[in-house]
């Protein structure tokens, strides 16, 4: 569904990525971690081409989307939803109205039914009532929980989360994985999550990548990922206590 | 002798750079202009309307006070001078002609500038740094359809009514003037104001205006579209969008009037 075939990208003279392949599959719930700097947004960016890379290619749905015209760069985008770091909602307009964007951008739907489809996705995502409010009312959560519901609106096959749960509170940021869980449940949406929090990801990943210094150092199921050899997975993991067993351990002393 | 070498490096690459932002910012224009065509479509006209209404109306206030006291300034510096001479009767005509062809567009686009242009700048900086523009990349929502295009309407359109505005305004402000501190009746400074001011006058005017709502459009949204660095970089934008609009409006406002007077 998602190819990267060797991509490099050099920024501000650092490779941040660095002969990168790998594929993601349909229905897949695809995790990237890693340290901050180590390319996991800008990963994410390429895929759906707002960066375009040095060299190699990625590749949506065996169709190589680097030198495309904007028109068929248009129907790839149309693939996808994006739920942006900062939620990205257009602050003038009220969250019904960022929700409908895409609607009333793509689609020649009246005004009731677009009202009705986007209702029903504020619905699903417990913002039933924010509909008339603007973004600057909302609190962080809410704001991604809009982010997402504009993401979802027109029924992507794939959607990417930049960071979905960073600066949440714990009981909020697994509220936004057990909907990344839903949506991949019930909507059969591909999935690719950026997140530093590795308990997010082992929660919702069907596979986990690792990147650092521009290389991928471990891909593998969740299982697979707590077991791994290499060094800066275990560092990583231990960062975030968490053990072998898959287990939280707070690993400091009270002594 | 590094320094020549590296100098003369740093000239070649900033000159690069000045001509691909120009050329990035002649794009932007240029493909904004090709959706002129869609402006009264559902999906732009509240949006156009909208900004005709931030360029226009809501510049009314500080326009009105602007202009007043430039008529007044020009008939009262102007007046002093020709009483010298007793030839205070054609303070109209001095006020009339100085307004329509080079203050009420020029101050209108100053104040445009200043106001709504670094606006625009500041707007589309924080939707740039805050990923909102990246967002409608991401829903095939073309920036320079969705934000330049009802912003470069709004401002050639209103630009061209607000320089008329500006003129009256300026007249009425010189009138003020000539009869209170000049002793020159209403009707003798209407009929000389009205006796020098040819209509070639009004539509060079006009075309500046016009010219300048492109100019102001252009660098804001462009200022506004290279933002980096935060807020930081929104500051700056901001900044730069209004010298940048100010220089350009000076070069084009003496270039328009050599073109058409010399």
């Amino acid at each position: 569904m998602i190819r990267f075939e060797n991509i490099t990208k050099v920024l501000g003279g650092r490779a941040v990525l660095d002969d990168v392949s790998f594929e993601v599959g349909e229905g897949e719930t695809f995790v990237i971690v890693g340290l901050s700097g180590a390319g996991k947004s800008v990963t994410l960016k390429h895929m759906v081409r707002l960066m375009q890379p040095d060299s190699g290619s990625v590749v949506i749905d065996g169709e190589a989307i680097n030198d495309l015209s904007r028109t068929a760069l248009q129907t790839v985008r149309s693939k996808f939803g994006v739920l942006f770091q900062s939620a990205a909602l257009l602050q003038w307009m009220s969250v019904a109205d960022n929700v409908a964007l895409p609607l009333r951008e793509h689609t020649k739907m009246d005004e009731d039914e677009i009202e009705k489809l986007v209702l029903e996705k504020l619905g699903l995502l417990n913002l039933s009532d924010a509909g008339d409010k603007f973004p600057s009312d909302l609190s962080g959560g809410m704001q991604k929980r809009v982010g997402l519901a504009r993401a979802i609106i027109m029924n992507p096959k794939i959607v990417l989360y930049d960071e979905p749960t960073s600066g949440l509170d714990p009981v909020t940021s697994r509220r936004i994985d057990d909907l990344i869980v839903d949506m991949r449940k019930e909507l059969g949406i591909t999935s690719v999550v950026v997140t530093h929090d590795l308990h997010s990801a082992l929660a919702i990943g069907s596979r986990i990548m690792m990147l650092h210094q521009g290389k991928i150092v471990e891909s593998a199921t969740p299982e697979e990922f707590i077991h791994s050899k290499d060094k800066t997975v275990q560092s990583f993991l231990e960062s975030q206590y968490i053990t072998k067993k898959g287990k939280w351990e707070t690993g400091l002393s009270h002594e | 002798m590094q320094y020549p070498a590296n100098s003369a490096r740093r000239m070649g690459s900033q000159m690069l750079q000045l001509l691909h932002d120009v050329g990035h910012a002649m794009f932007m224009l240029l493909e904004a202009a090709g959706f002129i065509r869609y402006v009264f479509s559902k999906r732009n006209r509240r949006e156009t309307i909208v900004q005709m209404f931030t360029a226009g109306i809501k510049s009314l206030a500080v326009i009105t006070v602007v202009a007043l006291f430039t008529g007044m300034i020009l008939a009262l510096q102007t007046g002093l001078e020709l009483r010298r001479y007793g030839q205070e009767v054609y303070i109209g005509s001095a006020v009339a002609v100085s307004m329509i062809r080079e203050m009420g567009p020029f101050m209108t686009g100053l104040i445009i500038a200043a106001s709504v242009g670094s606006a625009i700048a500041a707007q589309i900086g924080t939707m740039v740094v805050s990923e909102e523009i990246a967002a409608l990349e991401v829903m095939s929502i073309n920036p320079n359809r969705f934000l330049v295009m009802p912003r470069l309407v709004a401002l050639v359109v209103m630009m061209p009514i607000l320089a008329v505005y500006t003129n009256i305004l300026g007249i009425m402000g010189g009138a003020v003037v000539g009869t209170t501190q000049l002793g020159v009746s209403v009707q003798a400074y209407m009929d000389n104001a009205t006796q020098f001011a040819t209509n070639k006058d009004l539509y060079v005017g006009l075309l500046k205006a016009f010219v300048f709502g492109i100019v102001i459009t252009t660098v804001s949204c462009h200022q506004g579209f290279m933002t980096r660095e935060g807020a930081v970089g929104v500051g700056k934008a901001t900044r730069r969008s209004v010298i940048i609009s100010f220089l350009v409006i000076l070069v084009l406002g003496y270039m328009i009037t050599r073109l058409f007077y010399v």
